[in-house]
Order: structure tokens, then sequence, then C-alpha cells
């Protein structure tokens, strides 16, 4: 049995029903990033776990206890809120020490504790300020040490990289994975930036319509989505989706695509004569100047340069957009772009979805 | 530019003495009148230079009235500590049940709810005199008529209302995330509530229980028909200044300063809030 234990949780509000049976676990030491649109439920989810919402049904387990029915001041759970939720009214220190109050620690203890999770955080210089004199930096790592200080056995982050700016998110995207490794516990992270999800989550749990239609490794998330939706959250520039139907063609599988009849490997045999949602991820489209075997002819729209990558605006010639990506010492060939260009399609990587279900189409065995 | 800002400042000046002088002059001529005798003040035309005296004052607290038509015992000082009294306990007892009131209709949303804060919030705008005749009767048979326990009662359809409703709108401007995060923390319920919610919504219980004290301390009506003499705060007791031979205007005088100065002590040490707490906490119901 797993550590914590999310047992086929529902919610509703009002109407809506927010939670569909939705199972989780986390084991101890783990991160899992609970990943999702807004609006999905990812905090509820948490509201969940720390005590402040109960269920409809379904059941939470710490340890294998249930934890229904006691209060979050039971329940031995640090939470970072999106929107910080600091005490006003109090300096960062004892917003910091407030758990540690609430354990009734020693004064001296308590203090000594507040500096080192402070030091920490590099908020040590700020002890003293109230949290409308902080930055939303400090106020950000004021919350996360309030989360983390008293070491609980579940630490529940709500998004805690949302309300900072950019520079920040990313050094606290370096940094916080070495923070949660020395945390013992299991670790719950809600957010909806699949980088985030990616750089954070030992694993990764996509919800989706009140369920976790996937939890999985980062890189398996990616290379596998179970559903087309999943493809199209995971990846910036997003997934090409074009509608296919794979025939039996002289040399095997075959399929008409972007104006152009080209062979499929072997291995999507099980595919023929199904309409399928062909996926293709940007960066396995090679785009050339120049002719190329098994090329498509396209046109190049636009270039887009992203630093380190460069995002290509393809047309085909039936009129669809393809996205590619190249890297930053090709982008040079291409110019300002609007030009012919050769496509070649790395369609051994290519996904295939159930168009009316959106479930992934397992390659053949 | 330099002389456009200068008129400006001059005529904002103007402007602002002219206000001032509107609302205060009343008050500056009362406190004047409680310094002259009643001849003094009864001279055609009125003067503003008199020889001032204290004897105004002085009765008052003696409670010897000495009139042409004899000595006459007032109980003004009595009246004013039933003000003082009627007052502090009303609002203590209508903060002790109205804030816990108001956080409840702030955070919970249970049935009938709204009705039963509107409901509250009608014994504001309803006319006492609706009220007095059957509430009177009815302290009558209960034995609460001319008691310091019914009046704190009635008063508290002065004060309840008032308090609920200001501070109810403190309340929910609290992010709920603050006090679940305490929770979170460990602490309890009660804890929460006094710790978090009680200290940031302070500005606006100040204001409510400061609007509520100069309410409870202006009304009139109630210690009227309720109470007699010994009961009644100075509202009522300025009634026995108009006596028969002639309305003692020196003394009324003498008796609005000395009843308006708590509230008007508490109203300016309070300021700061009252303006921040109607401001606030009321329009957002």
């Amino acid at each position: 049995m797993a550590f914590l234990d999310l047992d086929r949780i529902s919610v509703a509000f009002k109407k809506e029903q927010v939670l569909k049976e939705a199972s989780l676990s986390v084991e101890r030491g783990e991160t899992v990033v609970v990943f999702g649109p807004s609006g999905g439920g990812k905090t509820v989810l948490l509201r969940l776990v720390s005590g402040v919402m109960q269920p409809d049904s379904g059941d939470v387990r710490l340890g294998g206890r249930s934890l229904l029915g006691a209060g979050p001041e039971q329940r031995d759970v640090g939470m970072a809120f999106q929107n910080f939720a600091l005490y006003p009214h109090m300096p960062a220190f004892e917003n910091i020490a407030s758990p540690l109050r609430a354990r009734g620690m020693a004064g001296d203890e308590i203090a000594r504790r507040v500096q080192e999770t402070a030091r920490l955080l590099k908020i040590d210089h700020v002890l003293k300020h109230f949290p409308k004199e902080l930055s939303n930096g400090q106020k950000q790592r004021t919350a996360l040490g309030r989360a983390l200080i008293a070491g609980p056995e579940v630490l529940l982050l709500d998004d805690p990289l949302r309300n900072v700016d950019a520079k920040l998110r990313y050094e606290m995207r370096i940094e916080l994975p070495r923070l949660l490794k020395s945390f013992g516990g299991a670790v719950l992270y809600v957010t909806q930036d699949y980088k985030e999800a990616m750089a954070l989550g030992d694993r990764v749990a996509v919800l989706l319509d009140g369920r976790f239609l996937q939890v999985d490794r980062p890189a398996e998330i990616y290379r596998k989505p179970a559903d087309i939706r999943i493809a199209r959250l995971f990846g910036d520039p997003t997934i090409n989706l074009v509608p296919v139907k794979p025939r039996l063609g002289a040399n095997g599988p075959e399929v008409d695509i972007f104006g152009s009849r080209v062979s499929l490997p072997a291995q999507t045999g099980h595919l023929l004569d199904r309409d399928c949602m062909l996926a293709l991820r940007p960066e396995h489209i090679e785009v050339r100047t120049e002719p190329v075997d098994g090329g498509i002819p396209m046109e190049l729209d636009a270039v887009t340069p992203l630093n380190v990558r460069t995002v290509l605006f393809l047309r085909s010639q039936d009129g669809r957009e393809v996205l590619a990506t190249c890297s930053e010492h090709e982008q040079g060939r291409f110019g300002r772009g609007h030009r012919a260009v050769h496509a070649a399609i790395d369609f051994g990587r290519a996904l295939f979805f159930d168009p009316a279900s959106g479930t992934l189409l397992p390659a053949a065995a | 530019m330099e002389r456009d800002n200068l008129l400006v400042t001059i005529l904002r000046g103007i402007a602002l003495l002219v206000v001032g002088l509107f609302f205060l002059f009343p008050l500056f001529w009362v406190a004047l009148m409680s310094f002259q005798t009643n001849e003094q003040i009864l001279r055609i035309p009125p003067s503003i230079v008199f020889e001032p005296t204290l004897s105004n004052y002085w009765a008052l607290i003696s409670g010897r009235l000495v009139s042409n038509a004899g000595i006459l015992e007032i109980k003004f000082m009595g009246n004013l500590w039933n003000s003082v009294l009627l007052s502090t306990t009303s609002v203590a007892l209508a903060l002790l049940l109205g804030v816990p009131a108001a956080y409840a209709f702030a955070r919970f949303r249970f049935r009938l709810s709204e009705d039963i804060a509107f409901t509250l919030l009608s014994f504001r705008f309803a006319p006492p005199l609706l009220v007095l005749l059957p509430l009177s009767l009815y302290f009558q048979d209960i034995g609460l008529t001319d008691t310091y326990v019914g009046l704190i009662w009635v008063y508290q359809l002065i004060a309840l209302p008032l308090i609920l409703w200001i501070v109810r709108g403190y309340f929910e401007d609290i992010s709920p995330d603050i006090e679940h995060a305490y929770r979170i923390d460990g602490h309890s319920w009660w804890k929460t509530f006094t710790r978090i919610a009680l200290p940031l919504a302070r500005p606006g219980i100040a204001a409510a229980a400061l609007l509520s004290f100069i309410f409870c301390w202006n009304n009139f009506i109630f210690a009227l028909i309720l109470a007699s003499a010994d009961k009644q705060p100075v509202t009522v007791g300025a009634l026995a200044f108009v006596t028969a031979s002639g309305i003692q205007y020196g003394q009324i005088a003498a008796a609005v300063l000395l009843s308006i100065t708590p509230t008007l002590l508490l109203a300016l040490y309070a300021q700061r809030y009252l303006v921040e707490g109607l401001s606030l906490g009321a329009v957002k119901g």
C-alpha cells in the first residue's frame, strides 16, 4: 500500500462534478506533480488532502489510516497556497514559526529552526518584515518555509510559482527539486505549466475531466501520452494533429497526408482502413531547403526564433498548418521565411489516436 | 501656474472655513451659552462678550438647580452615569453576540442564513414606536420595566444589527485561505478565530462598536418609555431642564457639552477606524 492514497475520490460543486472517482498513490519521498488545465480540480484535490474540504465519496489514506473526518490541524500536512495566504498581521518570522508554535515547541528552538529554514530559502534577512513589505518572491519563499518547517508527512504545493516573476520561477525550478529531495515526506505539487511538471515531478499525474488520465514519469508522458489532450498539453510548440486513414499500398501501409502519399512504418499495419488522428512532434519534422528522399514539399510561412530552438510555421500543399522546429544554427538557412521547403517526417515516432475517444492507439507488438 | 495654485489654495481654505463654521458654529455657540446665565443668554441682541460663569456646571454636578422659582433637585450626573453604563454594556453584549454571528454569516452558508441576517437588519429600519407599545406591556408582565437589564436588552435592537452587518463585511474580506493555512499549521478552530479572524477584522469591529455606541448613547425613545428617572440616560434626563419657571438654557448647554464629551473623545480616538470601517466593510454586504 502506498504512503498517501487517494482512493476513488468524488467531489461535486452544485451540479458540476469536479472529481470523478479519482485515484492516486504517492510514495514517501516521492514528488508527484498534478498537472491539468485550470479549473480542473487540482486545487480541490489538495484541499481534500489538507482537510479543508471533505470528499463526497472516496477515501484519503495516509500510511494506511483514513484521514476522513480529521480536521486540517490533525493531519500533519504542510501546504503552500497559490495566493501565499500569509498572515498579514504577523512578521515573516511568525508566519514561518506558526506550525512550530502549534506543536508547542520551546521559543529558542523555534528561533533556531526558523533561522535555519529561512537561510535555506534565502529569506533570513527579511524575517522581521510584514508580508506587505515582502516582494512576491520573498512571500512565496515565506509560504514555502511555513509549509516545510515542521517536516510534515505530506507537503502540498499549490502552483507556488504561479505568482512570481519569470526569473525567479526559473531559479526556483532549479532549486525546488533539491529542496523537495531533502524533504522526506510525500509531495503533491500542482501546476498547469508542463515544463514545471517535467522539471519537478518524479511522476506526473494528468488530471483531466475529474480523473487521472495518465500517471507516469515525465519522459513517458511526453513520449507516449495516453490521450490526445495530454499530447496537446505537453509540448511547446504544440504537437501537430492530422486526421488520416492508413491504407495498404504496394510497399506496406501508406497514408495520404499533406497532399502527398507517404509510406508508414510496418508496425502501423494494425491501423489499416481505420480513421486515426496522427500526431507529430514538431521536433520530429526535419525541414530542408533542397528536395530529400521521402520529403514532402511544403511552404515555409514564418520563422520564429525562440533562442535555443526555432519554430517553423509550415503550410502543406493541402493547406494545413504544420509546426516544426530546428536548432538555432540551422535557422540561417531559412532566412525570414516564406519559401518552398521539404519536410522529412519521422513517421516512426508518430503517434496515433482514436479520433472519437481521443485515446492512444497502441503500436503493434 | 504658481498664481493658480495659490488661488486654488486660498479658495479651498475659504471653502473649508465656511463649511467648518457652518457645522461647528452651533456647537461653539452652545459652548458659549454653557458659561452664561439664563439672563445673559436671553439678551437681545445676543452678545459674544460676557462674564463667564461656572454656575451651570456647578448646578449639574451638585444636582441642585437654583432658579428664581426655587431649588430643584436634578439627577444629571446620575443620568450621565446611566448613559455610560447602558451604552457600554449594550455595545459589549452586542459585540459578544454579534461578532461570532457575523463570522458565521460570513463563512457558512446555512439554511435561511440570508433571511436571518436580513431580519436582523430590518430592526434598524423599523420605527421603534412600532414595537414600543407591545414591548412595554410585555416588560411589565415579566418585570423588566425600569431595569438596566431590560434597557440593555432593548438596546440590542440598535447595536446588534449594526455590528453584525459591518463586521460581516470585514470577515468576508479576509481570504478563507489565510484561516485554512493557520489550521493546516496545526492550530484549532478556536485559535484560528481568535488569532487570525478577529485581529484581521479589528478595524471593522472597532468602527462598528463606535457607531453602535453613538447610536445607543443618542437613543431617547426606548429609555423614555421603558425606564423611570433613576435609570434614564442623559438624552431623557435633559427634559428636566424644561421647568415650571422656564427653560434653563444655560444648564441645557452645559449638559449638552458634558454629554457629548464621552462620544466625542471616543470618536476622536477611533476616527481612523470609523472612516475606514464605514468605507470598506459596510459597502460589501
